[in-house]
């Protein structure tokens, strides 16, 4: 029987890389593809415990989040069009419109 | 008798009514509500006067004004023979001067403004009388001087004008600051500021002493003296006298009215009316005898060689207030008053006859440009002269019975009366001498002025002749009131005053006064004669005399120098300090350092955190996370294992 | 022993495809690490008992976002783009921040106790398969964040359609 902890390691592991390399990456794609490399985590991270915990209300709760991971990417792709289209560029530092 | 209390609210009323529709109503009739509002005051103070003169007073109060702990004040009338005969001066002076201020300010822009203004004087001087506590008679010794103040600047487009004002209200502030003291003090020492408490708890306070900067000082001679500064300041004695002569920028109805018959004898009517206080303390009396004369001397001295003949009125009028202070000094409570109440009509007089004469010299104020106007203008000619008669004591008329009583009753007063006697004497020469020469450069000899003045040379409207005419005939006939009993008389007004005043104890004999009263007739006729020598005969004598003693002459005509070191003293520094301490460095640097710092700190702060907000997407999720972070250790830390 | 080395294979290769995921410059090359990345996802819910989501996994992520995101990418053409930084410049603040959030969830998992159990054990599974255990809890208990979800997905499509149409200058 692997550990619970293990489990847990992993999916904390897999959501600082994703983390990391959200605050990090300029182009705007890689950044939604961190988005779902940290929704991956979480989900495995559920699943893990549904498992441990003969729940399978994790599993549930994992089903939702890929809902809304999926409506989510598509909605963050259609948004990136749109800038794209306006500014020409993907580069997350200079979209600084907002700024004060 | 409780409709004396009308007596100041008559005046009042026709302030308000001019003021406020003045502008819209009355425009060139104020006068008339005016005139009528001091009339009615004239009346009953008449009327009051009588019933006092049949040994009726009355001492009521009005309404409670302030009620604060142990302190109460009320607005209060007490009419005795003193207010009696205050409010009679007052009035009838008040009356006339409105009634030539009709002719004289005929034309004027400010005419409602300068009735109400007057007015409004009235009102003040009437409330200052009359009020029964020291309260009271501050309010009205300040009204009095605001009064001063608008009446003196009534011209205020002149900048002379303007100054003047200040100056007659910045000075005056000086002594009102010893006197507001000295009421505080009064009110320490006696619990109450009412006339009746004060007087009746005055004799408890003998020998009571403060201790004040390492000295003991006896607490009655301190209260009195720090209510004489008041005085000092209010009738213009040495030294707080220079505002007087600056005054005469104002119209000289005014100067009739505030600088010779009312204002200026506020400081009389208040040493007067304290008399138990003075008398308890012979330091203080002695201080006023001799500030009384000294500043007589002072002003005489001054008077001889000025040449603006409204400027010579009014050091005659600093020189006899002196007079009554010196009468106070001694004792002679009664006397000083009832100078005060002669001098008030020789004097205002003497001012409106001015007046009259500018009047016809289109504004010419120099005596030196006048002469030979007593063809052109005869009745001013003989009120003024009449007027000059009863000033020099020329006996028969009022001012011989006042000064006479005041004389003898000073050589009565110990060393310190003989002192100040000598010293009055000589100034009764001196004034006989200048009053004079008034007389002679302006309405005696050849005209000296322009061709275009002399076209002009009118005698006056009626509305001016006719108060000169009333007031010569009281020039003339007001001392009758007092004449001693050496000559025949019941000297009836020391009588009048003997509820409020104790009538000094006269030591010398008949023979004495006799002598004093011929010594004073022949320095009075000595002045008259030398004057008319100097400036009738022979007038090249008073041009060699300027010459020989020129650094005297250059001293006197730039009155002792005193404006100039009051200037170097009080004014420039005072100013410097303003300019640099307190606009330099208080204002500019430390409130403006703060009004601006303020809002440049902030400006600053928000500058700088306004870059917390950069615009970057990932700027925000690293904010995001550091929050994560510190929840997740916050939980883990606190919770317990 | 099998389990232990499955779970060490997948210990292994999913944190370093993460890294290349996060590290690559081309974003196609990214989107292919992530494709594998699913898979191995997938083969981990496998071994944690729950087929169903192995299998949404792979026809969700792998078949349908990740797709999707190929198009996208395809569509910008953004080869001139790749030149410049690959990061931005406040990296060691946002890799001291990860890591020390990583120390504080390991802080946290050493000290991880389990809450009681409950009745879905995985005999209890077998016997009803999966897929419809899932279901019965989904369509009694959770309906309503089941018609939430739903509703999510209609905002979704509506949204990306409004969003990423082009506009018709008339």
């Amino acid at each position: 029987m692997v550990p619970l902890n293990w489990y847990l390691a992993l999916g904390a592991v897999l959501f600082i890389i994703g983390m990391i390399g959200f605050l990090t990456r300029r182009n705007m794609f890689i950044m939604l593809l961190c988005i779902e490399l940290m929704l991956n985590a979480v989900n495995i991270t559920f699943v893990t415990m549904s498992h441990y915990l003969n729940d399978i209300r994790g599993q549930i709760f994992s089903v939702f989040v890929m809902t809304v991971a999926a409506a989510e990417a598509c909605v963050g792709l259609a948004i990136i069009v749109t800038l794209f289209r306006n500014k020409a560029t993907i580069q997350s530092d200079e979209i600084k419109e907002m700024g004060g | 008798m409780k409709e004396a209390i009308l007596i100041p609210f008559m005046p009042l009323l026709a302030f308000l009514i001019n003021i406020i529709f003045g502008r819209f109503l009355f425009r060139h009739k104020a006068h008339v509500i005016a005139i009528a509002g001091v009339a009615i005051s004239f009346i009953l103070s008449v009327f009051v006067f009588i019933q006092v003169a049949q040994g009726k007073t009355l001492n009521y109060d009005l309404y409670q004004w302030i009620t604060s702990g142990g302190f109460t004040v009320s607005v209060g009338f007490l009419i005795d023979p003193l207010t009696a005969i205050m409010l009679i001066v007052v009035t009838s002076v008040s009356l006339l001067v409105h009634i030539y201020s009709s002719g004289y300010m005929h034309g004027d822009p400010g005419y409602y403004r300068f009735f109400s203004y007057l007015s409004l004087f009235t009102f003040s001087m009437l409330m200052l009388v009359t009020g029964n506590n020291l309260l009271q008679l501050y309010f009205g010794w300040e009204a009095v001087g605001l009064c001063s103040y608008f009446l003196i600047g009534f011209w205020y487009q002149k900048q002379s004008a303007a100054d003047a004002g200040k100056k007659a209200f910045i000075v005056n502030r000086f002594g009102d600051f010893g006197f507001a003291i000295g009421v505080f003090m009064v009110f320490l020492s006696i619990g109450s500021i009412q006339y009746a408490d004060i007087f009746a708890n005055v004799g408890g306070l003998q020998g009571k002493t403060v201790h004040l900067l390492g000295f003991d000082v006896d607490l009655i001679t301190l209260i009195a003296l720090l209510l004489f500064c008041g005085a000092v300041g209010k009738s213009a004695q040495l030294p707080l006298h220079v505002w007087l002569p600056d005054a005469m920028e104002g119209p000289t109805p005014v100067s009739a009215l505030i600088h010779a018959a009312t204002m200026v004898t506020a400081g009389v009517f208040m040493v007067a009316r304290f008399n138990p206080l003075f008398s308890l303390s012979p330091t203080a009396m002695v201080v006023v005898a001799l500030v009384g004369a000294t500043t007589s001397l002072f002003a005489a001295t001054i008077a001889l060689v000025q040449n603006d003949i409204k400027r010579i009125i009014a050091y005659s009028t600093c020189s006899q207030l002196g007079y009554m202070f010196l009468a106070c000094g001694v004792g002679a409570y009664g006397a000083g008053i009832f100078h005060l109440y002669t001098h008030a009509f020789f004097k205002a007089l003497l001012f409106l006859g001015a007046g009259s004469v500018m009047h016809a010299m289109s504004g010419e104020l120099d005596i030196q440009k006048m002469g030979g106007l007593r063809k052109h203008m005869p009745v001013t000619f003989w009120t003024f002269f009449i007027a000059s008669l009863s000033i020099a004591g020329v006996p028969g008329l009022a001012g011989f019975f006042s000064k006479d009583e005041i004389l003898w009753l000073a050589y009565n007063g110990g060393i310190v009366g003989k002192i100040v006697w000598v010293m009055g004497t000589i100034v009764a020469g001196l004034t006989a001498f200048y009053s004079f020469r008034i007389i002679f450069l302006t309405f005696f000899g050849t005209f000296r002025g322009t061709h275009e003045q002399e076209h002009h040379l009118h005698e006056s409207p009626g509305s001016m002749t006719v108060p000169l005419a009333v007031l010569a005939f009281g020039a003339v006939a007001a001392g009758w009131v007092g004449i001693p009993q050496a000559l025949g008389g019941s000297n009836w007004i020391a009588h009048f005053f003997e509820p409020v005043f104790e009538h000094p104890h006269v030591h010398g004999s008949h023979a004495e006064e006799y002598m004093v009263m011929a010594v004073s007739v022949f320095v009075a006729a000595s002045g008259i004669i030398v004057s008319w020598v100097f400036y009738v005969l022979k007038p090249e004598i008073p041009r060699q005399l300027g010459e020989k003693f020129k650094e005297v002459y250059t001293t006197l005509w730039n009155k002792y120098y005193v404006d100039e070191l009051y200037d170097a003293t009080i004014v420039r520094p005072t100013k410097w300090l303003a300019s640099t301490i307190l606009v330099g460095f208080t204002d500019a640097k430390m409130i403006e350092g703060i009004v601006n710092g303020v809002p440049s700190l902030i400006d600053k702060m928000g500058r700088s955190i306004r870059k917390v907000q950069s615009g970057y997407l990932q700027h925000y999720a690293m904010v995001l996370v550091l929050g994560l972070f510190a929840l997740i250790s916050f939980v883990f830390i606190v919770t317990p294992k | 022993m099998v389990p232990q080395v499955i779970f060490w294979y997948f210990a292994v290769t999913m944190p370093i495809l993460a890294i290349f995921v996060v590290r690559l410059k081309n974003p196609i090359h990214s989107v292919l690490c992530m494709l594998f990345f699913s898979f191995h996802t997938a083969g981990l819910f496998l071994c944690l008992n729950a087929e169903f989501l192995a299998a949404v996994e792979l026809i969700l992520y792998a078949g349908a976002v990740l797709v999707l995101f190929v198009f996208v990418v395809m569509m910008m053409n953004v080869k001139d783009e790749l030149a410049g930084e690959l990061t931005l410049g406040e990296w060691p603040m946002a890799a001291a921040l990860g890591l020390a959030t990583l120390l504080m969830l390991f802080f946290g998992i050493s000290g991880f106790v389990l809450g009681p159990s409950g009745p879905y054990t995985i005999e209890a599974i077998r016997a009803e398969t999966n897929t419809r255990a899932l279901g019965k809890l989904l369509f009694t208990e959770y309906i309503f964040p089941f018609e939430v979800a739903s509703f999510i997905l209609l905002i979704a499509i509506v949204g990306a359609m409004v969003l990423a149409k082009k506009r018709r200058d008339d």
